[in-house]
């Protein structure tokens, strides 16, 4: 055991309001689940739609506490907005970094550019959604991935070469303390 | 003729980045790098790939073909959740058992 061991920052535990399921968690659930029954089925005649209604309703009535941890509040819809406004950006970059690979493993010299690292930093977003939006927005720009993340939101990312890991946590970082309000 | 174009445009590019994902997977020094193109150029293919299916069973438009589209666009949606996650936890899985990552220099593994 060693004694000298840095101090570690306080951690601020989730909370998660067990037993508290609010009627707007239920409703969203609901509502979520008819979108998925009706798309999925694609049949109109009331018989089907009532199974929907009857087996949303039990999903939501075992299971709301599930997708939503808390009551749903304005700030809930705002994140969600923020987040669909997120997402064109991170395919743009998708679309950009997965050229990059493209490129390096069809190219013949491949094993001269790539040069693998781990990078390490700590980020400052607070809420676990963020975090997990960004751990796997990074996992999904190709030349990096996210290994893990600790409860002092120290990321660990794989970078294929230097190129793929120069821009974290930087500009997605930024922009996914703006989707979730935490600017 | 138009949605054609777009459709074979679509299913070429995805077939060359699913191309290019396995190439990676072999050419690739270790397991780590590996993963990069295997989890990613992966996702990029299927999603222009179903994109094209999408676009060409979407005409004529009626209910059932918008449906079927949003369906195809909803597996996209699966992949883009499960893939990150599931090459992560690949990661993940190796660093806890131990395995070094490739460093610049090191011979092929």
């Amino acid at each position: 055991m060693k004694k000298d061991a840095a101090p570690q920052p306080k951690l601020e535990l989730p909370h998660y309001q067990e037993g508290k399921k609010s009627g707007s968690v239920y409703g969203a659930t609901f509502i979520l689940m008819m979108g998925v029954w009706i798309l999925l089925s694609g049949k109109f005649d009331p018989f089907h739609l009532a199974l929907g209604v009857l087996s949303s309703a039990l999903v939501s009535y075992f299971s709301a506490d599930l997708l939503f941890s808390g009551p749903l509040t304005g700030r809930t819809i705002r994140t969600f907005f923020g987040f669909l406004g997120y997402l064109p950006w991170l395919l743009y970059q998708i679309l950009l970094s997965a050229l990059h690979v493209l490129y390096l493993s069809f190219h013949p010299r491949m094993m001269e550019l790539i040069d693998p690292q781990v990078l390490r930093f700590r980020s400052r977003l607070k809420s676990d959604l963020a975090q997990v939006t960004f751990a796997n927005s990074i996992t999904l720009t190709p030349g990096t991935i996210t290994i893990y993340v600790n409860f002092h939101r120290d990321f660990s990312v794989h970078a294929i070469d230097r190129f793929s890991g120069e821009g974290l946590p930087g500009e997605m970082e930024r922009r996914i303390a703006r989707a979730f309000g935490e600017e | 003729m138009v949605i054609d174009l777009i459709v074979i445009f679509c299913l070429a590019v995805g077939l060359i980045f699913f191309a290019g994902g396995t190439l990676g997977l072999l050419r690739f020094p270790d397991f780590y790098s590996r993963l990069h193109p295997a989890g990613k150029l992966d996702t990029m293919g299927s999603f222009l790939i179903l994109l094209g299916s999408a676009i060409h069973q979407l005409f004529p438009l009626t209910l059932s073909t918008v449906l079927s589209g949003l369906k195809l666009m909803l597996i996209v949606v699966f992949v883009f959740l499960a893939s990150p996650t599931a090459t992560h936890a690949i990661v993940d899985a190796g660093f806890r058992a131990g395995l070094e990552p490739w460093k610049k220099g090191d011979p092929r593994r």
